[in-house]
């Protein structure tokens, strides 16, 4: 068990201009559960096999514990590695697939079934231990391929999106059973995934990355109330938060004609234009008229809830007034009393639930 | 027929059943031809089409002095052993080099690596024919001196050999998937490690197919076996081409001594065929 720590990690690669991972810098605790989300390629899968060692690093340094990795092959980096489409060695049982690696390292071989044994308790895969993974269902494939990094007992595991290739129900359930085996085991782990539902779920921290620059990198939590920029604030959450651009005016934003209260303060630096963030579960319907005007195009009624997906004009310049064309808005409402299709309601945000990113930068203005 | 299922699923096909039993059985009939007319004699052959004894078996004057004849006559056994003693190492010796070979040009890193694999393909389509001189010089008494030798046609073998085995592993272990080597070297394998444990099992299919071209190749040789083999390491294809007198006499020797000759290359195939199965990687990642 280690630390993990990228020091403006980059990784470019021949005849590409731009890098693929650009000076990652990470600390990852001991027995923390990091994931790496973005959109493909954003460069999470690059920095995991960088630690990993199957990845040049072309600057910076990758230390795991104390030890610089960064020039080290993998065999000497002491991780383990589950692979996205499992990497099983199809002509070897489970129980040589899971001992291979302490094969490899001469551990004996009363050892080996010891610890293949008491992996395979933890992974109920005890009675399948003499059969070769052909004859697996997905689901036990993957679990072999999570057997295979438990039984080498590394300082750190490393994962490639290993719940991709499951079906939706076994995804959920194993993103929960990979969760708690983390925090049974308490190795540092790092996760990598470009579904963020994953991502939310199962981190300690979740690390944010887009064109191989990392863009924040914190708790779910946290990353969910206080997104540092415009990326990672349409990225987390689903539906997605509404952005649109919006003009500053006296003591707030000025939206679709409704004054958003935002700090004076905030907005000194902020210029003219502003980026508006609001989460669909941050509104509500207003009956007074006031709010933001919404046209209503679908309701999806989930039960409990039901989305509005809608559209609202956007003012671009508070002066002269003029619109910049709808925008698609959504909004959660109570499920059961949910507005008709086609109608127009009002939408006021939660006070202290609005996000105002520069417009330019796109970076987060305020707290 | 019932339309039942074949073992992937499919529903069976009596058509294709139908034509694939054609097929085997006229691909046969050369060999059972071969086989009757080795147990004929000298005369029936000479006047007679095989396949009369066939409709008239008790008419027939079935005889084994062919085969007699054949292991009697010159040193028919010895060239049989000599065909195995080359046979075998120049069926071996070709595939480990171009297994290690192969293994390189696809899972590894090395300066020139396109240009070495270009030459190998180019040495693909230079007819052996042309070496003969240089290479009767470079293994004759001016050079090594071992023309006559085991060695020197195993080498030979070996060379002409190599180029295709390489080109058709390379391309077999092109398909192998990549993350299987890499969770090997995550597992700390070396690149010996990981080919004998890894690499080399998950290619059996493509060994298996080229070590049975390979041998039956080596053993089918006249060209290289005649020029560089001194008469007393002959070999069994040698030997039968031997058995034909000048004048055509030993005519009835010959099918005995092919028929004897065709029964390694047969045993061969049929225990390597297990090996030529599809679906070696099956399992091993999600499709």
């Amino acid at each position: 068990m280690a630390t993990v720590t990228f020091d403006n990690a980059t990784r470019q690669y021949p005849g590409n201009p731009v890098p693929s991972v650009d000076k990652l810098n990470i600390e990852i605790e001991d027995g923390e559960f990091l994931v790496f989300v973005g959109p493909s390629g954003c460069g999470k899968s690059t920095s995991l096999r960088m630690l990993a060692g199957l990845e040049e690093v072309n600057a910076g340094r990758i230390l795991i514990g104390d030890r610089d990795v960064t020039n080290l092959s993998p065999k000497d980096r002491d991780v383990a590695m589950v692979f996205q489409n499992y990497a099983l060695y199809p002509h070897m049982t489970v129980a040589d697939n899971m001992g291979f690696a302490l094969k490899i390292a001469g551990v004996d071989k009363g050892e080996i079934r010891k610890r293949v044994e008491e992996a395979a308790k933890i992974l109920d895969l005890s009675p399948y231990l003499d059969r070769k993974p052909k004859a697996l269902s997905g689901g036990q494939r993957q679990r072999v391929a999570m057997g295979r990094a438990i039984v080498r007992s590394p300082q750190v595991f490393l994962m490639d999106e290993p719940l991709s290739n499951l079906d939706a129900k076994l995804r959920v359930q194993t993103r929960t059973q990979i969760a708690s085996l983390q925090r049974r085991l308490g190795v540092t782990t790092v996760y990598v995934t470009h579904d963020q539902v994953e991502a939310m779920t199962m981190g300690d921290r979740v690390a944010v990355l887009k064109d191989g620059i990392l863009m924040q990198c914190d708790s779910p939590r946290r990353m969910y109330d206080h997104p540092q920029n415009v990326f990672v604030a349409g990225f987390i959450g689903s539906p997605a938060m509404n952005l649109m651009e919006a003009s500053v005016t006296d003591g707030g934003v000025n939206l679709g004609g409704h004054t958003v209260p935002v700090e004076r303060d905030a907005l000194k630096s902020a210029g003219k234009n502003v980026t508006l963030g609001v989460r669909p579960e941050d509104l509500e319907l207003s009956d007074d008229g006031s709010g933001i005007p919404v046209t209503v195009d679908v309701v999806e009624e989930l039960g409990a809830d039901a989305y509005i997906y809608g559209s609202t004009e956007q003012k671009l310049l508070a002066s002269t007034g003029e619109t910049g064309g709808p925008v698609p808005f959504i909004a959660r409402v109570d499920g059961r009393r949910p507005p008709e299709k086609g109608t127009v309601i009002h939408l006021k945000p939660k006070s202290g639930h609005v996000h105002v990113f520069n417009a330019d930068s796109g970076e987060r203005i305020g707290d | 027929m019932a339309r039942s299922l074949m073992k992937d699923g499919r529903p069976r096909s009596p058509f294709s059943i139908v034509t694939m039993v054609v097929l085997a059985l006229l691909w046969t009939i050369p060999t059972v031809g071969l086989l009757i007319t080795s147990f004929r004699s000298r005369d029936d052959a000479a006047t007679s089409g095989w396949w009369t004894a066939l409709f008239n078996p008790l008419g027939t004057q079935w005889t084994t002095s062919n085969y007699q004849g054949v292991w009697s006559g010159q040193d028919f056994g010895s060239a049989f052993l000599n065909s195995i003693v080359i046979a075998v190492p120049a069926t071996i010796i070709p595939i480990m080099f171009a297994a290690f070979a192969a293994y390189a040009f696809t899972f590894m890193n090395f300066p020139l690596k396109e240009l070495f694999f270009l030459l190998i393909i180019a040495v693909l389509v230079v007819p052996i024919q042309v070496a003969f001189q240089p290479m009767l010089n470079f293994l004759g008494p001016r050079g090594l001196g071992i023309s006559g030798q085991y060695m020197a046609v195993w080498l030979l073998h070996t060379g002409f050999g190599m180029p295709l085995c390489i080109y058709m592993l390379r391309n077999y272990m092109s398909t192998l998937p990549r993350t299987i080597i890499e969770s090997a070297k995550i597992d700390g394998c070396s690149h010996y490690q990981t080919f004998w444990r890894l690499v080399a099992p998950m290619s059996m299919p493509a060994i298996a197919a080229f070590a049975t071209l390979q041998f039956l190749w080596v053993w089918n040789d006249l060209l290289i076996a005649k020029l560089f083999l001194k008469s007393d390491n002959a070999t069994v294809i040698v030997a039968l081409q031997k058995l034909l007198g000048t004048q055509g006499q030993g005519q009835e020797l010959l099918t005995a001594g092919a028929f004897i000759s065709i029964i390694v290359p047969m045993i061969v195939f049929f225990s390597l065929q297990r090996f030529m199965v599809r679906g070696m990687t099956s399992g091993a990642v999600k499709g």
